[in-house]
């Protein structure tokens, strides 16, 4: 296996009951994740992206399951790999908060607010590791002073309740990353944050995925964070992969009108105050996506064959894929119709 | 612009919040959330109070309409000083004063109809007749894009867009003339905000309306206001037309906020100036200048002198000793 992650047709269902047939909230995905590679994950709520990232931790959560013909095969060591879909629940624990670890979205909610910092710390370290007390302390120490956290040893006896959003970030970035994983998962790390907070995050886990060597994969629904920090982007819409490229090429080579929509209507810096770019009407429920492409009814160009075809996710210049008829030859074969 | 079209006037507008500490809950101490601001907005403006979480640009604004009552100063609309009004005159001046809130999921009573929704403003403030109030209705409605088959439904039927544009409709029925804008777009996706801005826009210019909107987003603001104010602990520290201040910067720390926006393209090569640490509590405010601990030019009269507002260019206002 050449990538750290793969993950080939992956579908995520939520049942309805015996009768009917489950509705595929992700369907499709097909993602490959380098090694030290920093792939970013972006698009609106309610498009799968979070939901896709839970299934490779393992963490789906009730009555959500990975649909058949899913594979999620990881790459722990040269050699060793591990097909991540089909893991026992303790399996599973020792491989979250070693191998792979995840960021969350709110840190305020993501620490338990009766332990102290330290303890907190030590529950993955305890859990992975043989250390002793006095080891542990240290190396809780030492991962707190790497994500640049001032006074570390008083704040580490310290309760979360203490901290800032930010300080708390940077404890949940050092819990991450104590086990040295090879992959690394933050989902809207940055979100819940103030803008010159955001940039100091963001920096840090720049630096941070350097001298690591670690994956990352950033979920988003920030342009601007991914044109910050990925080199690789998928663009998620209605659960599926409708864009994926280098960063330079979703910018510069833009091929989804989604993509495009996305991208103009971003507020930016320097506009006039003329009228914003909306992408009209809104992200259909899911279930109730129809035959034809899933952006049709939201889209400018929106073809004849884009209502009764959906089109394939195909790639139109090396390592860039694309899910559009205005590039699948829509054109060519509407005419012939 | 003469003086007269001025709507607004906040003169040195203060709010402090009390701690209350041991057994007999005494005051203890005073969080200062707004410590002495002032600004003025004119008649069909929109200017903007941006800046970080607990800066306090969300009490500025609803002291402004007294749902929090100033510690003190003074705010003028139409030449009349809210704070004056007893508690009746106040509550019929909020008919030309309205508050569109952040978060629309929370915002809407979920056990009222759209309907019921929209009328309770016109019920609060008018004695309207079924028919002119189901006038009302269906003018807001129209106004803001809500389907009018729609109006029997409940808020949680609606995407967080369309629960926003009730939101705006339920401030506007009662046509005011003034509108406290509280991050009416943040919690809205890239595509939704896009045409929540349009919509504030556009009703702006048919209702004509006043904005005091109230942002994190610098992006937002660049788009939407005319002047814009930069808070940091209670005060602003600078003001002035929108595209003065993003392109001028002259106050350190809107230099560092606007360097920290993410850029917009891959490609381009940012120059970021870093905040170390984090905003100082408003409970304990440091001595001198409130941003002097985080910043990079700080001298020692910062340390110890708290910087006096100062015009240095038409309509450009900032706080800080580099300009004394």
């Amino acid at each position: 296996m050449e990538h750290l992650l793969e993950i080939r047709g992956l579908s995520i269902d939520l049942p309805r009951g015996r009768r009917q047939p489950p509705v595929k909230l992700v369907e499709g995905v097909d993602l490959n994740i380098d090694k030290k590679q920093n792939f970013g994950v972006v698009g609106e709520s309610g498009c799968g992206k979070s939901i896709t990232c839970s299934a490779i931790m393992g963490l789906l959560s009730y009555p959500l399951t990975v649909g058949e013909g899913s594979s999620i095969r990881f790459q722990k060591e040269a050699g060793d790999e591990v097909e991540i879909t089909k893991l026992s629940p303790a399996e599973l624990r020792k491989l979250r908060g070693k191998d792979i670890s995840m960021i969350f979205q709110e840190p305020m909610t993501a620490l338990d607010p009766m332990y102290t910092i330290e303890e907190q710390i030590n529950e993955t370290l305890r859990f992975h590791t043989s250390l002793s007390k006095a080891e542990m302390h240290q190396a809780a120490l030492e991962m707190l002073q790497k994500v640049k956290i001032p006074r570390a040893e008083q704040i580490l006896q310290d309760y979360p309740h203490h901290l800032s959003g930010g300080m708390l970030q940077r404890v949940m970035i050092a819990i991450a990353l104590i086990n040295n994983p090879r992959l690394l998962i933050a989902d809207e790390p940055t979100t819940a944050l103030d803008v010159t907070i955001q940039a100091q995050i963001l920096d840090l886990m720049n630096e941070l995925r350097e001298s690591y060597d670690t994956s990352v994969i950033m979920i988003t629904h920030d342009l601007g964070v991914i044109a910050e920090t990925c080199e690789h982007v998928a663009v998620f819409y209605a659960g599926q992969v409708v864009e994926e490229a280098s960063v330079e090429e979703i910018f510069h080579a833009t091929a989804h009108p989604y993509t495009e929509g996305l991208l103009r209507s971003v507020t930016s810096l320097g506009g006039a105050k003329k009228e914003l770019y909306t992408i009209k009407g809104m992200v259909p429920a899911a279930g109730n996506y129809g035959i034809g492409c899933r952006f049709a009814d939201r889209c400018d160009r929106c073809m004849e064959i884009c209502k009764t075809q959906a089109p394939a996710l195909t790639e139109i210049a090396p390592g860039h894929k694309c899910r559009c008829w205005l590039h699948a030859g829509g054109a060519e074969k509407e005419a012939a119709v | 612009m003469s003086e007269n079209n001025i709507i607004l006037d906040v003169q040195n507008l203060r709010t402090y919040f009390p701690i209350k500490g041991g057994v007999v809950r005494k005051t203890v101490g005073h969080v200062h959330a707004v410590e002495g601001v002032s600004f003025q907005i004119r008649e069909q403006e929109t200017f903007s109070l941006v800046g970080e979480s607990g800066c306090g640009k969300s009490t500025t604004g609803r002291t402004i309409l007294r749902l929090i009552e100033p510690t003190g100063g003074k705010v003028f609309f139409d030449g009349e000083d809210l704070c004056a009004l007893d508690r009746e005159s106040m509550r019929k001046k909020r008919r030309d004063m309205q508050l569109v809130f952040q978060d629309p999921y929370a915002s809407l009573n979920p056990r009222m109809t759209v309907r019921k929704l929209l009328e309770e403003p016109l019920e609060t403030h008018f004695q309207l007749s079924a028919a002119e109030k189901e006038e009302q209705i269906q003018w807001i409605a129209g106004a803001v894009g809500i389907n009018p088959e729609h109006l029997e439904r409940y808020p949680h039927q609606f995407s967080g867009g369309q629960r926003q544009r009730i939101s705006i409709a339920r401030a506007l029925i009662t046509k005011p003339r003034f509108v406290v804008a509280d991050e009416p777009v943040s919690a809205l996706d890239v595509s939704i905000q896009a045409q929540i801005l349009n919509l504030l826009m556009n009703l702006q210019k048919d209702l004509k309306l006043s904005y005091l909107f109230i942002s994190h987003d610098l992006n937002v603001v660049r788009h939407i206001s005319s002047r814009v104010g930069v808070m940091y602990l209670g005060r602003i520290v600078e003001m002035g037309d929108t595209e003065d201040v993003y392109q001028t910067p002259m106050h350190p720390y809107t230099q560092a906020l606007l360097s920290a926006i993410p850029k917009r393209d891959p490609l381009e090569e940012k120059q970021r100036i870093r905040l170390e640490g984090d905003v100082p509590s408003p409970a304990n405010p440091p001595k001198g200048c409130a941003f002097h601990e985080r910043c990079s030019r700080c001298m020692d009269i910062c340390r110890e002198q708290f910087p006096e507002t100062k015009e240095i260019a038409p309509g450009h206002c900032v706080a800080c000793h580099l300009y004394d």
